[in-house]
């Protein structure tokens, strides 16, 4: 945590209310996103109990399994909770634009640009908190795998129709979700703590009831006496005023209502499965409310500009596995081979360097972060002294004097970039600190072609400037072998390996049902 | 050198052949009356030592500077108990579906003589011996009665099977281990003896092993848990080699068995526990300061609840609040997880303002300023220059670098915040620096 951060926490401890961590919304928020409240079995894994599902804040759709240690009802729960997901993740499928790409023709090995399909929305799923962005990965994996009794007749227990479907698709989601700035699948509370700072550890910001009673007190309430009330408050039953916004459940709703109502199911009285459902209901309906209470809260913020560039590649991503569904391709593997697991990681860091540009050149609030850590500094222009490249062909390589009370951590030659109000950055280079404070700074570029700079592409003087240390687009590190050409220190080609079990075997099955 | 001090050295001793000056001296190989009677007043009378398990002295070594939970633990006070009689009741539990999932878990693990599991052990620690056969493991029976009489049957039966030369599976042994000066009681799931007379200690858990990996923080909770029993462990080695002669070594690769994927059948993992074994060690040696902290709290003082027939605390609350103060907590977020006290501990902090409220890391950018009040008044404006007159000297002077990055901080947070709001019109690049 900065220390601009911790600040801001401070002062939202001094107020009792959340501080502001952001002047505009740094992630994409559909018009219709999915919303999946999940919660599962204590001490199973992949036993969903339940979850309200839907993109109608009004009327979720509520789907449980009254007897998780059932193998019938888990899939019977999994066939509902696929016909309700897929329509909507398959709704974004046919809504196509078209965008040039560059490919290498396989006949002549040139680069020729071919129109390629982007599809011009794609789903969103909002899960409550960090632990069901798991737990949507951990459903993906007990699904991705079954077969169904299309697939082969002969499977022992097939799982019903559109289950390993909907499993490649939380799959997706899922390791989607590792990648920076990206929001396909997002957790409220990593949301609302990226935009507000509470008066909270992180650690206690995990708590969505919590974190919102920081953010949006009850009148007349300071966000601290609700948000501990929200974390430890309790009924004259012993149960969670608040319960927690899962997947896991509250050991005492477990014992003391859960429990013997599972007990009244499997004595087979009748009404004991609505009383099931009932009682999952009332843990998960809160936490449905408040999941849409903070995206009140998020949507009250204008987004930021370069917002949308970011979701466009979330719409690549879309497209790219509807495709992959679409050709029949098998299920994602178990573990990546080392040339994928290491592509995967080298994105990821681009895909970070390139959030924390995106974010502070949208937002003034970052950037002072930014600023404060001697990364990017704001001034006034004092003077512009022009001068040319002593080349046969001289450039324009004028001089700016910037008078500025921000401490960059400069030395010579070090690369500057000032963002354009056009979007584009224009590179330049620290020279030296002037006589009598300010610094010199020499523009290298994004003046045109001609001997003269285009008009308005220099600064003048009292222009109000920001250089970053920082690139603003940056770009990967060095291309990867492909998969065959696996180095030995890394395993070697991956088929070598692959002898065994082909990678998309189903999960052995038994006889008995074992949770 | 005090009581714990004296006898996991003398362990040492006969393990790895310390020095012999790290040997104690005779006579203080047991606790001290006068110590002993004072944790007995700090209990109040007639209240029973509650003991510790692994998973409570694992959690001691995540925060070894709180000499609140030190003294409590040490003491073997029940926190559970008094954070309720504090108003601030911890919320714990465990799920009946959990716990009974973890039993039908092990005993499919350990079903048919634990065959499946020493297939397993035998797998993953790739011992040369052969693989045992089902008739050749021993499982000594180690039933006794009350947990001294279990715990010597247990040591009992380690150094007949060490001496037997066999495999043997201790079923639910008994160890014990000395914590400021009183036996401590803990109860690993099994522990195996090897042919070569090695041991190793198994922990079966019932988080799932998804495609070889589990849970990082779950693994690392078990690996700690793990480390008391090997470190209890180490104690009887020292007695069954002085007495057989024979070299026993502890395995510090533990087997943590855990369920396949998304079945209830095992696989399992070979954990190093090295890391977690050095740091019990050391924590539990600087246990034994409970001595100095008892020594340091005012006469009289005591964490009696006064129970009334009914059991219900009967002592007010403001009077066991002061008590609970004599002794200082080092309170962080962190022990919201694992410490019964930790909410009561948590509004002290929030009363008194204390910056590591809002995480552990955040006080190594604020120098020497410990509260919020503090920090905001260091960092206001106007401030400066009063500041500099009042407090020329010590932390929260104007010219401490902490404040002047604060100051910085704040300016330049206000200055964001403005613009903000007077410009949301205008394109963000252009408000990037106003």
């Amino acid at each position: 945590m900065s220390l601009i951060q911790t600040l801001a926490r401070m002062e939202a401890v001094a107020s009792g209310r959340a501080a502001p961590l952001t002047t505009v919304r740094h992630r994409h928020l559909s018009e219709r996103p999915l919303v999946l409240v999940p919660m599962t079995t204590a001490g199973e894994a992949g036993a969903p109990l339940g979850v309200l599902v839907g993109t109608d804040r009004e009327k979720p759709q509520l789907l449980a399994v009254p007897q998780p240690r059932d193998r019938e009802l888990r899939f019977a729960f999994l066939a509902e909770l696929a016909e309700s997901v897929l329509p909507y993740v398959d709704g974004f499928a046919d809504a196509v634009e078209w965008e040039e790409r560059k490919e290498t023709d396989p006949e002549t090995g040139k680069r020729v640009a071919v129109q390629v399909e982007l599809c011009a929305d794609a789903p969103q799923l909002i899960v409550p908190s960090t632990a069901g962005i798991d737990f949507v990965r951990l459903l993906g994996r007990s699904m991705r795998f079954r077969r169904t009794a299309e697939q082969e007749p002969e499977t022992p227990y097939p799982a019903p129709p559109h289950v390993p479907l909907l499993g490649r698709w939380f799959t997706h989601f899922g390791e989607r979700s590792r990648v920076p700035g990206a929001s396909l699948l997002l957790a409220m509370t990593g949301l609302l703590s990226r935009h507000w700072a509470t008066g909270q550890s992180m650690l206690e910001d995990q708590h969505l009831g919590a974190l919102l009673a920081w953010i949006d007190p009850p009148p007349g309430e300071s966000g601290q006496v609700a948000a501990e009330r929200a974390e430890t408050g309790r009924d004259a039953d012993g149960q969670l005023l608040c319960p927690p916004a899962g997947p896991a459940t509250d050991p005492a709703f477990d014992n003391r209502l859960l429990s013997p109502a599972m007990a009244r199911y499997d004595a087979g009285l009748s009404g004991a499965e609505e009383e099931v459902r009932a009682l999952i209901e009332g843990q998960l309906r809160p936490t449905w409310d408040a999941v849409w209470q903070g995206l009140d809260l998020l949507r009250a913020l204008p987004p930021g500009a370069r917002v949308a560039d970011r979701w466009k590649r979330d719409r690549w991503s879309y497209t790219a596995h509807r495709d992959r569904v679409r050709a029949g391709e098998p299920p994602q593997p178990r573990r990546d081979d080392a040339v994928t697991a290491a592509q995967k990681l080298a994105s990821r860091e681009t895909a970070q360097a390139q959030l924390d540009a995106q974010e502070a050149l949208d937002d003034p609030l970052v950037m002072a972060g930014r600023r404060l850590s001697g990364e990017a500094m704001c001034g006034t222009v004092v003077h512009v002294e022009m001068a040319y490249s002593e080349s046969r062909r001289p450039t324009p390589r004028p001089l700016v004097t910037l008078r500025t009370e921000d401490r960059p951590q400069l030395s010579e030659n070090v690369k500057l970039y000032r963002p354009l109000p056009d979007g584009r950055t224009q590179p330049a280079e620290f020279v030296s600190y002037a006589a009598g404070g300010g610094l010199v700074v020499r523009l290298t570029g994004g003046m045109g072609r001609g001997k003269e700079p285009e008009p308005g592409s220099v600064p003048e003087a009292d222009d109000a400037v920001t250089w970053t240390l920082f690139e603003h687009s940056p770009r990967g590190g060095p291309e990867l072998p492909d998969p065959e050409d696996t180095p030995w220190t890394h395993g070697g080609p991956p088929a070598a390996a692959a002898a065994g079990a082909p990678a998309d075997a189903p999960d052995p099955v038994t006889a008995e049902d074992f949770l | 050198m005090s009581v714990l001090d004296a006898r996991l050295s003398r362990v040492n001793v006969s393990r790895d052949s310390r020095p012999a000056a790290a040997a104690p001296p005779a006579g203080q190989q047991t606790p001290t009356p006068s110590l002993r009677r004072r944790l007995t007043e700090l209990r109040g009378p007639g209240v029973r030592p509650r003991s510790l398990d692994a998973r409570a002295l694992a959690a001691l070594a995540a925060n070894p500077g709180c000499r609140r939970r030190a003294l409590l633990d040490g003491a073997g006070i029940d926190k559970g108990a008094l954070a309720q009689a504090l108003g601030s009741p911890a919320t714990y539990g465990q799920s009946q579906f959990a716990i009974m999932r973890g039993i039908t878990f092990e005993s499919r693990v350990k079903a048919d003589g634990g065959a499946a599991l020493m297939r397993l052990l035998h797998e993953r620690l790739r011992t040369d011996t052969a693989p045992p056969e089902g008739e050749e493991v021993a499982l000594p029976d180690l039933s006794a009665a009350g947990p001294e009489g279990r715990a010597a049957r247990t040591a009992l039966a380690l150094r007949e099977a060490t001496a037997a030369g066999g495999w043997a599976l201790l079923d639910h042994p008994m160890l014990a281990v000395e914590v400021a000066g009183s036996p401590v009681y803990v109860e690993p799931d099994a522990v195996v003896v090897h042919p070569d007379g090695s041991w190793t200690v198994v922990e079966i858990k019932s988080f799932p092993m998804i495609d070889g990996a589990a849970d990082a923080s779950k693994v690392g909770e078990a690996a700690r848990q793990a480390a008391v029993y090997v470190l209890a462990l180490e104690n009887v080695a020292g007695h069954v080699t002085a007495r057989t002669g024979r070299e026993v070594r502890v395995r510090d690769r533990v087997l943590l068995v855990c369920p396949k994927d998304f079945s209830n059948l095992p696989t399992a993992a070979a954990v190093d526990v090295r890391k977690q074994l050095a740091t019990t060690r050391r924590q539990l040696t600087r246990l034994t300061r409970v001595e100095e902290i008892a020594a340091s709290l005012p006469e009289g003082t005591t964490f009696d609840l006064r129970p009334a027939e009914d059991g219900r605390p009967t002592r007010p609350t403001g009077e066991l609040s002061e008590a609970v103060e004599t002794v200082g907590a080092a309170y962080s977020p962190e022990c919201l997880a694992s410490c019964e006290l930790a909410f009561h501990c948590r509004k002290r902090s929030r009363e008194q303002g204390a910056v590591e409220t809002l995480g552990r890391g955040v006080r190594g950018e604020l120098g020497g300023l410990r509260t919020v009040g503090e920090v905001l008044a260091a960092a206001a404006p106007e401030a400066a220059e009063e500041a500099a007159e009042d407090r020329a000297e010590g932390p929260g002077r104007p010219d401490d670098p902490a404040v002047l990055a604060l100051r910085r901080a704040a300016a330049l947070r206000a200055e964001a915040l403005a613009g903000a709001t007077g410009g949301a019109a205008r394109p963000a690049e252009e408000r990037a620096c106003r």
